[in-house]
């Protein structure tokens, strides 16, 4: 097993324990956006680099936004300047900072002149192999994903509206 | 030689999926178990990654879209009920305290 690929398991598998065993929700979201940075690395990695880019995009931007932005709504009995002096100490992201810059230097070293980079995996499954399954065999799946789409906007939006006409 | 063998991908898939499972069946905060489903979501879109890189096929990548769908609506649906739940006046985030179906005019 590749030494980088090693560092971006371990730091994975370091994040991912380290989000269950948090006692703060806002730190173990900045330990599961580092998860996944590791995560998409791995992917990228394997020769999915398509998947390893929706990864950042989707899953640590929009998804995290959302857990961040209800944490914000949430304001569990503090007063806010209590809470964001909590949450901006220096013990707070120093675990997560630690962990990012391992994945970060990783990827400055495989952008340098990297010695394997002629022996590439050739076995790469590009963004148009992906889009050609998508729109090709898979169509009818796409359709359901949708369907699942919308069952998943309307029910949020019938939980947020009973919520708002009760109060 | 490829980084990551099958049985590489496997292995982290099934660390990851475990530390998932752990942290729904230990944490009672229901942020934090959405946060673990979210781990182990993303540990079963590893295994259909790595599984489409083994056998060089698209669909792996292909099942990889539907699950971040799946988890993009799973996470919209459970945070919303978060909200709702606060949003009655229940204090803790705690889902031991959630067992109860009861219609909307209790609230």
């Amino acid at each position: 097993m590749h030494a980088l690929a090693l560092l971006a398991a371990g730091v994975s598998v370091v994040a991912a324990i380290m989000v269950i065993t948090r006692r703060v929700a806002v730190h173990a979201v900045l330990y599961l956006v580092v998860t996944l940075l590791a995560l998409a690395v791995v992917l990228v990695m394997l020769g999915a680099s398509f998947a390893a880019m929706l990864e950042i995009i989707i899953y640590a931007g929009a998804i995290m936004v959302l857990f961040v932005f209800v944490i914000m709504m949430l304001n569990l009995g503090q007063p806010d300047s209590a809470r964001e002096k909590e949450w901006l100490r220096p013990r707070a992201w120093r675990g997560p900072a630690i962990l990012a810059t391992i994945v970060c230097a990783e990827l400055l070293y495989c952008l340098g002149p990297f010695p394997g980079a002629q022996t590439r995996p050739s076995a790469a499954i590009t963004a148009h192999d992906v889009g050609l399954g998508l729109f090709g065999r898979y169509v009818l799946m796409v359709e359901l994903v949708s369907f699942l789409l919308l069952a998943g906007l309307v029910s949020a939006f019938h939980i947020g509206r009973s919520r708002a006409g009760h109060y | 030689m490829d980084p990551f063998s099958f049985n590489d991908t496997l292995l982290l898939a099934t660390i990851l999926f475990s530390v998932g499972l752990a942290g729904v069946l230990v944490r009672r905060n229901m942020v934090f178990m959405l946060m673990s489903l979210d781990i182990m979501l993303n540990a079963t879109a590893l295994v259909f990654v790595g599984a489409g890189a083994r056998w060089h096929d698209a669909t792996g990548q292909v099942m990889f879209l539907m699950i971040l769908a799946l988890a993009a609506v799973e996470t919209a649906v459970g945070l919303a009920i978060i909200l709702c739940l606060h949003a009655r006046g229940r204090p803790t985030l705690d889902a031991d305290g959630g067992n109860l179906l009861r219609g909307a005019e209790h609230g």
